[in-house]
């Protein structure tokens, strides 16, 4: 009786599973494909931009656009390198911002983050909440009041006025993140160096230092990204043309340029640097971003 | 360790200089703001006290209410296709597979890009004559006479800026979402699994209740982001067509700079704060509820 049940139920099940492991072996297929498409459609725009900085200056301006360059030719760079005041006043605006930026994240937020994790500070909690202020004001909304403040300090105009925007942009994220790094270092190490003599400076720069350096490497990366990406501040803050980053002079880019109309391939090639070093840093470190992300986005 | 008078003096020593950074560069900035939203000021001539008078205006400012509307707008129709399609996109590439993992550091890699560089890559892509998104469907047969995407019709200059956006910043919501399905214990989906369990009942009633916080917060960032959004209409439309694409941000740029009413652009910048502190709140809460 149980042996004819049991057959009569393999009898049932078997082209049951037939069916599914069929189904389940083409839809494997299905969503290989389907990833493969989003890919290709993911990386596209980005495509399209190089391809569309590499054609000659006529093909560039031609009306239909071809999907290609049919002939590769760098005249959209060698444009753009001597556009007004030239790439490398921009690139070099940009890249100072960015420097600085990562500069005074980075000591602000190790020394602040070393002193919530390891001192005994009065109203510890309210003042961890006082510095991640910035995370319920807007930024965009501080640029006002921030412009007339440096106006007065003779910091507009000024890539370390413009540093100091992005650092109070990139200031609650890179707190939380070094004080939690500097949380999980384990005390007895720490104790071991006081009692050997180390004061505090020495224990931070010797025992601490080397331990929360991927946090670290987390902190600078995402400054550097925010300050070489970041448009309204520097949008409000710099206003002659000599003191433009690289997105500003690329947004004034797409309608004076000095071929006339708007110069595409130009624009397109400005698109390109860019990009490159963004995504470069990307793939490169790319663990401390994620890892970034993942603890700081959503607390 | 450092349990003492000294110990208080030392920590105070090191988080001084972030303390002053904020006290300098975020808090008085902050109440700066409130004080040059009851004057008007217009850098030239010295500030005026002028009471709520700042406020009064904004109410009966219509180009405020047509920022404020088309700002909730975009933000409304974004947010559903962005969780939505970032979830169905981590559901996809969820399990670590080599080709999952290529797909997953593909889709996220316009994140990282600036939404400047974006936004004028996009640019030229909507351009009507130089661009190859009309040249595109005009090849495939969709369209007969070019389209003028940007800046001429309010509506379809915000799906064009949202279709830009929503490939420069779906991988960011897909990847928390990753991370958030990959935490869920296996224990759980092996159960599910041998209790037969459909793929549908699986995500429904498995994936998507253990995800939901993430979901609620990924969308609150999700929501204050685009509450905010200001490049991507000033590089793509410049607002047009009459400041119809105008979003709140820009509403606010453009009286506190170009045009320089520095009262009136401060006081539009604490109605906008107050609106996104709401949800700031809320997201506060959310996250500090997972933390217990």
């Amino acid at each position: 009786m149980s042996a004819d049940l049991s057959i009569a139920m393999r009898a049932e099940t078997r082209p049951r599973n037939l069916i599914a492991t069929l189904w389940a072996s083409r839809a494997k297929y299905l969503v290989g494909a389907l990833l493969i498409v989003i890919c290709v459609v993911m990386l596209l725009p980005l495509v399209a931009s190089v391809l569309a900085s590499l054609k000659s200056t006529t093909e560039a301006a031609a009306v239909p656009p071809t999907y290609y360059p049919h002939g590769l030719s760098v005249d959209s760079y060698v444009r753009l390198w001597d556009y007004q005041a030239g790439l490398q006043v921009y690139v070099g605006n940009s890249l100072a911002t960015a420097a600085i930026a990562i500069a005074l994240t980075l000591g602000l937020t190790v020394t602040a983050g070393y002193a919530l994790a390891r001192f005994p500070l009065p109203g510890k909690e309210a003042l961890f909440v006082f510095l991640l202020l910035a995370l319920i004001i807007p930024y965009q909304a501080l640029l006002t009041p921030i412009f007339l403040m440096f106006a007065q300090l003779k910091l507009t105009n000024s890539v370390l006025g413009l540093a100091i925007i992005h650092t109070a942009i990139q200031l609650p994220f890179s707190l939380y993140v070094m004080r939690n790094s500097f949380e999980a270092v384990p005390k007895d190490l720490e104790e071991a160096a006081v009692v050997d003599g180390a004061n505090s400076l020495q224990a931070l720069v010797l025992i601490y230092l080397p331990s929360v350096v991927p946090a670290m490497v987390t902190v600078a990366l995402f400054a550097f990204i925010t300050s070489w990406n970041e448009f309204l501040g520097a949008l409000v803050m710099m206003n002659r043309q000599d003191t433009f980053t690289l997105p500003l002079i690329l947004s004034a880019a797409r309608t004076q340029t000095s071929i006339g109309g708007t110069d595409w391939g130009m624009l397109q090639a400005g698109v390109t640097i860019s990009v490159i070093p963004c995504i470069a840093v990307y793939l490169l470190l790319q663990k401390y971003y994620v890892a970034g992300l993942l603890s700081g986005a959503v607390k | 360790m450092y349990n003492n008078a000294r110990g208080r003096f030392l920590g105070l020593l090191y988080v001084a200089p972030a303390l002053l950074f904020v006290l300098l560069f975020t808090a008085y900035p902050f109440g700066q703001m409130i004080w040059v939203s009851f004057n008007s000021w217009s850098l030239i001539t010295p500030p005026k006290f002028v009471g709520t008078a700042n406020y009064t205006k904004a109410f009966a400012d219509k180009q405020f209410w047509t920022s404020l509307q088309f700002t909730l707008k975009y933000t409304v129709l974004i947010t559903p296709i962005l969780m939505i399609g970032g979830y169905a996109l981590a559901l996809l590439v969820a399990a670590n597979t080599p080709l999952r993992r290529f797909a997953r550091a593909v889709i996220f890699i316009p994140v990282v890009i600036g939404l400047g560089a974006s936004s004028l890559l996009w640019y030229w892509l909507f351009s009507t004559d130089y661009g190859l998104i009309n040249k595109l469907l005009f090849d495939l047969g969709l369209l007969h006479k070019p389209v003028f995407w940007l800046g001429v019709n309010a509506d379809i200059s915000n799906w064009a800026i949202i279709v830009s956006v929503i490939w420069k910043v779906i991988g960011f919501g897909m990847l928390l979402f990753v991370a958030a399905i990959q935490g869920i214990p296996s224990e759980v989906t092996e159960a599910a699994l041998v209790d037969g369990a459909s793929p549908w009942q699986r995500m429904t009633r498995i994936t998507l209740p253990l995800t939901l916080r993430t979901v609620l917060l990924v969308t609150l960032v999700s929501v204050i982001g685009s509450l905010l959004a200001f490049d991507q209409f000033y590089i793509m439309t410049a607002g047009q067509p009459q400041n119809l694409t105008a979003t709140s941000v820009f509403y606010v740029y453009l009286n506190s700079f170009p045009y320089l009413k520095l009262g009136y652009g401060a006081a539009l910048s604490l109605i906008l704060a107050g609106i996104i502190l709401l949800f700031t709140l809320l997201q506060l809460v959310l996250s500090r509820r997972s933390h217990a």
